[in-house]
């Protein structure tokens, strides 16, 4: 991994974040990463697998996981269609374990409490920019901001550290 | 592991039945499904090859191919753009392609409006089924 990371994430970084009180649904492991919960219901974790990771419901707000099941068919470019009844469950699900509203997750461009990516929330980018070379993500290993599992070992199990 | 025991299961009874008719497979029967649908009685694989390989403009600019996930290499994996790989979509290397109806009309419903901006035809559901299991 040191070859796709040139510089780590320093502790510093995560632990200030969360001791500000960025994702109340987080817990610290000594500065050495976050948990943000893994994704235990089965239609969530089928459904939202098929083309990226099953993101854990904590790294978003209830109102962005709300307008992201609002908009399946234009879907980051894709339409991610499902069924009413499929999408309900999982918009249910999400929102439910969703982070609380925080100044953390908001959208870090213009602090909008609605962020659509979890990669242009404040908390995403103030642990990555500057800490990960932007060439890293075209990496073809990594390939996308949305591979966290590319950097992350424990990534599909909701727990991200500092590798 | 689902599969294959349901396979050991469907060979038993086909054993027990004394079986001589060649059994439809899931494939066969959504093949079947889409010919009655499009009032036809066979599929071509060159169009289902065009559709598949072919580039387009009415859909999303992101995904302005079938190739842009699934790669020209059909035997081979693909790659989704979030960078997660995709099971070859080639049935003579991915033998469970195309035999449970509901992800067939599932995936065919999003990546064709997603490709083409529109919905496929049963008739080329069935051509790009038809050329995918001749490779
Ligand atoms: C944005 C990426 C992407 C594009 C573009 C794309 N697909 Fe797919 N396709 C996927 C993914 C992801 C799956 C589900 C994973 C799997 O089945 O391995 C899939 C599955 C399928 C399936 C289900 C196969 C089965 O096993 O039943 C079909 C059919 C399919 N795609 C057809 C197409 C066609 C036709 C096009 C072009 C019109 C296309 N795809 C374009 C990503 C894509």
């Amino acid at each position: 991994m040191a070859n796709i990371l040139p510089g780590s994430l320093r502790a510093a970084s995560l632990s200030l974040a969360l001791a500000a009180g960025f994702a109340s649904a987080a817990t610290a492991e000594e500065g050495e990463g976050v948990y943000f919960g893994a994704v235990t219901d089965p239609t969530v974790k089928q459904e939202c697998s098929a083309c990226h990771m099953a993101f854990s419901a904590g790294m978003l707000p209830a109102s962005s996981w709300t307008a992201i099941l609002g908009d399946l068919s234009n879907h980051f470019g894709e339409d991610a269609s499902l069924d009413d009844k499929t999408t309900a469950a999982i918009r249910d699900w999400l929102t439910g374990n969703a982070a609380q509203p925080s100044r953390w997750m908001t959208n870090a461009a213009d602090g909008g409490d609605t962020p659509m990516r979890i990669t242009e929330t404040t908390w995403w980018t103030r642990v990555h920019n500057g800490e990960v070379n932007p060439a890293a993500f075209d990496n073809p290993r990594v390939g996308s901001r949305a591979n966290c599992a590319a950097c992350h070992r424990g990534a599909e199990q909701g727990f991200f550290g500092e590798e | 592991m689902m599969h294959k025991r349901k396979l050991a299961v469907l060979a038993a009874i086909a054993a027990l039945a004394g079986a001589t008719a060649v059994m439809a497979g899931p494939r066969d029967d959504i093949l079947a499904g889409y010919a009655a649908e499009a009032g036809v009685t066979a599929f071509d694989a060159a169009a289902g090859k065009a559709l598949f390989t072919g580039t387009h403009t009415g859909g999303k600019p992101e995904t302005p191919s079938c190739t842009t996930c699934h790669t020209g290499n059909l035997t081979g994996p693909g790659k989704t753009r979030a960078g997660k790989v995709i099971e070859p979509m080639a049935v003579s290397a991915n033998p469970q392609r195309f035999t449970d109806p509901a992800k067939v009309e599932k995936w065919f419903g999003r990546n064709c409006r997603s490709v083409l901006g529109r919905e496929c035809s049963a008739k080329e559901k069935g051509d790009v089924i038809t050329w995918l299991s001749s490779l």
